[in-house]
């Protein structure tokens, strides 16, 4: 019975961070207003019939970081580090969207050949990241320091400096609703990319390869996978998922502003990655529990505003939390912890043995 | 005795000594290009003391971002703590403080953010990017808290202590009208010198500074070969998050004006100063005099972008990015040609 529970413990045990995390946001929203996570059916200024609710917005507003964890994830497991240029990534790949549809008229058959010119472009800014770091071996947060310095000016020179809008209703439909369906269409998109992951790992051994490399590099090339390949290939994995990250905050806005567009986000990231309880080091990883990092990291910064925290203040609150979330999940506070109970209760024990002792 | 030394001297350069010999020549070369081009105010020594004068700050918190990255760590706090500390001091300043309790106020700050992570990263072993990516956001949000709309200096002593310079009258120029226009430098560059001097020392004389070296290159021989790697790891984000208290007040002593998005983007500038100086993020490989040359080389190109007529700000970043670029592949090669000399390349630069 214990050796079950130790082993159902170690196995989902990657799984615990996210989850108690998003748990004891939930309780403490519960315990401050239980409607919080109530969910109307309400009309639109469009006329459609959609949800609505706390809930709701936090996995709506949640869409971009959760594709963008997945893919980082991928990245961390793989090269035992990080990529910093997520959010300039996703500026350029917005701006190559907007740009493409911008040149003609806008129908469904446009929106996919924009989308697939911004992935194009996602992905040779990703393979030049995944050169650096897999061909010249330089540690990921250095290489993509490249792209976050300039990938912004980069996205800035592609528009020739304006802040272009599209306007139509296909991109609202992205951004927002598509008529008919309650859900917004981002949560969509996020279950659809999450599906072609499970997939990808399902029916390929990228997700083996990859957990190989990042656990010991030389002993997976010893096995003869290519290594170079795997690192390339995640960036690569990445950069679609900037792709896809920067085409729904273009939609939700209906315009590219290069500066402001998912601004910070690499670092929300890769803190998704981290409360998903990925080793930021490489190695083992579990791409829904960074996904769950993301809606934990979401649901904490609604629960600020629904408690009328300044939206520039919120950074600070946010920051005790996470900081309290990591030092629960921090290896030496546990170890510590597990020592303080099996004291409190081998302490326990003791005295029942002399209880009945005595008796 | 002496003779001994001299057979010594035949050593190769070590790692460190390469990098820094290279970033040193690129500067050089760099700057002498400028003035063979360009001319006018590069001739003059005032442009170097502007580049120092506008970036004190920027070596002093590079210097101690250098340390932490010589261990093996990363702390990108070090914007947010300079940006917290000038707002809270110009706060302080404005409600009846004095420059020296304004002083206490940015060491205070400053010493609190370095316990904090350094105890958390190096007792806990928590991820040193998430905790002091932490950091970074409470700062800001603090510095927000602090003040939100932008805070300008009301203290006379204070504006009178940004106002004295340093007057370098044989380093000055003859003006148009043919009087002597002396080089001026600003308080902070001292204390910036001062800071990188000591800096240097405690790296390359003190037991400390060589621990922070051997924690960096290998934490486990290290703690085999008695260093206290906790303590030390522990050490370098104390003087780290000391070095932001400072940087903040010497940035306060140059602008005299607070705002929420101060010395934004201060940490990426500051990693970027000390990789093109020739740290490496994997630790074990630095030093500060790389860090300075990698800070005034960062500004040497935005000089030159500016002067060359390329005014719009976008072609900063895209000459910085791919200076930037320039100077890993450089490295990269240059490590990896070395280790496979040496016959152990198996890891390229990680040897």
């Amino acid at each position: 019975m214990a050796q079950k529970s130790k082993f159902n413990w170690s196995r989902h045990s990657q799984l615990m961070l996210p989850l108690v995390s998003i748990l004891l946001i939930v309780v403490f929203n519960l315990l401050r207003d239980p409607s919080f996570f109530s969910i109307e059916i309400a009309k639109n200024n469009v006329g459609n019939t959609v949800l609505t609710g706390n809930l709701i917005s936090i996995l709506n507003g949640a869409s971009e970081l959760a594709v963008l964890a997945m893919g980082m994830t991928l990245v961390t497991a793989a090269c035992g580090g990080q990529d910093i240029s997520v959010g300039a990534l996703a500026a350029i790949a917005g701006s190559v969207f907007v740009k493409v549809l911008r040149s003609g008229e806008i129908t469904a058959g446009t929106i996919v050949l924009a989308f697939l010119c911004c992935c194009a472009v996602a992905v040779v800014f990703g393979a030049f990241n995944g050169t650096l770091v897999s061909v010249f071996k330089i540690q990921p947060m250095i290489a993509t320091l490249v792209l976050f310095t300039c990938g912004r000016s980069i996205a800035y020179w592609i528009n020739g400096g304006a802040t272009p809008t599209v306007e139509s209703p296909l991109i609202n439909a992205i951004g927002s609703f598509i008529p008919g369906v309650p859900i917004p269409t981002p949560i969509i998109i996020v279950a659809v990319v999450g599906i072609l992951f499970a997939l990808l790992f399902k029916f390929t051994t990228l997700g083996l390869y990859t957990q190989t490399v990042g656990i010991n590099q030389r002993a997976a090339r010893l096995n003869g996978i290519n290594t170079t390949l795997i690192k390339l290939l995640s960036f690569m994995i990445l950069g679609v998922c900037c792709a896809v990250a920067g085409c729904i905050g273009v939609s939700r806005l209906g315009l590219i502003n290069h500066e402001t567009l998912l601004l910070e986000i690499e670092m929300d990231a890769i803190l998704a990655v981290a409360i998903g309880g990925n080793a930021l080091g490489g190695g083992k990883f579990k791409v829904s529990s960074s996904v769950l990092g993301a809606y934990a990291i979401q649901a904490l910064t609604i629960t600020l505003y629904a408690m009328k925290v300044p939206s520039t203040a919120v950074k600070a609150y946010k920051a005790i939390v996470i900081i309290l979330i990591v030092v629960i999940g921090s290896p030496v506070v546990k170890a510590q912890l597990s020592r303080l109970w099996k004291k409190l209760s081998g302490g326990r024990k003791a005295k029942e043995a002399a209880h009945n002792e005595a008796q | 005795m002496k003779r001994s030394n001299q057979l010594k001297r035949r050593e190769p350069l070590t790692d460190t000594q390469l990098l820094l010999t290279i970033t040193i020549c690129i500067f050089f070369a760099m700057y002498g290009l400028a003035m063979l081009i360009w001319g006018g105010g590069f001739l003059r020594f005032q442009q170097v003391f502007d580049m120092l004068n506008n970036n004190a700050a920027l070596i002093i918190v590079a210097c101690g971002l250098t340390i932490v990255m010589i261990g093996g760590g990363i702390d990108i706090s070090v914007g947010g703590v300079t940006a917290l500390v000038v707002m809270s001091c110009i706060v302080h300043m404005n409600n009846g403080g004095s420059i020296f309790t304004a002083a206490l106020l940015a060491i205070g700050i400053g010493l609190c953010f370095g316990l904090v992570q350094g105890y958390l990263i190096s007792y806990l072993e928590i991820q040193p990017f998430i905790i002091t990516l932490a950091g970074m956001f409470f700062a800001r949000g603090m510095t927000t808290i602090v003040s939100l709309e932008p805070q300008k200096i009301a203290h006379e002593g204070f504006k009178a202590l940004m106002k004295t310079k340093i007057e370098i009258p044989w380093l000055g120029y003859i003006a148009k009208k043919g009087n002597l226009i002396p080089a001026r430098m600003e308080l902070g560059v001292v204390v910036a010198l001062v800071i990188l001097l000591v800096v240097f020392v405690v790296l390359k004389k003190t037991r400390m500074g060589r621990n922070f070296y051997a924690i960096g290159g290998n934490s486990q021989s290290a703690l085999m070969l008695g260093v206290n790697v906790k303590r030390t790891r522990f050490w370098s984000y104390l003087i780290s998050g000391l070095l932001s208290g400072i940087a903040g007040f010497v940035f306060m002593m140059h602008t005299g004006a607070g705002n929420a998005t101060n010395a934004a983007g201060a940490e990426m500038n500051a990693i970027a100063s000390a990789i093109i100086g020739g740290t490496l993020l994997s630790g074990g490989v630095g030093n500060v005099i790389g860090t300075f040359f990698g800070v005034l080389t960062l500004t040497t190109i935005k000089a030159i972008v500016t002067t060359s007529g390329l005014r719009d700000p976008w072609w900063q970043s895209i000459t910085t990015g791919a200076m930037l670029c320039f100077f890993i592949l450089l490295q990269s090669v240059v490590l990896s040609h070395r280790a496979k000399k040496k016959g152990k390349g198996k890891e390229g630069v990680k040897a």
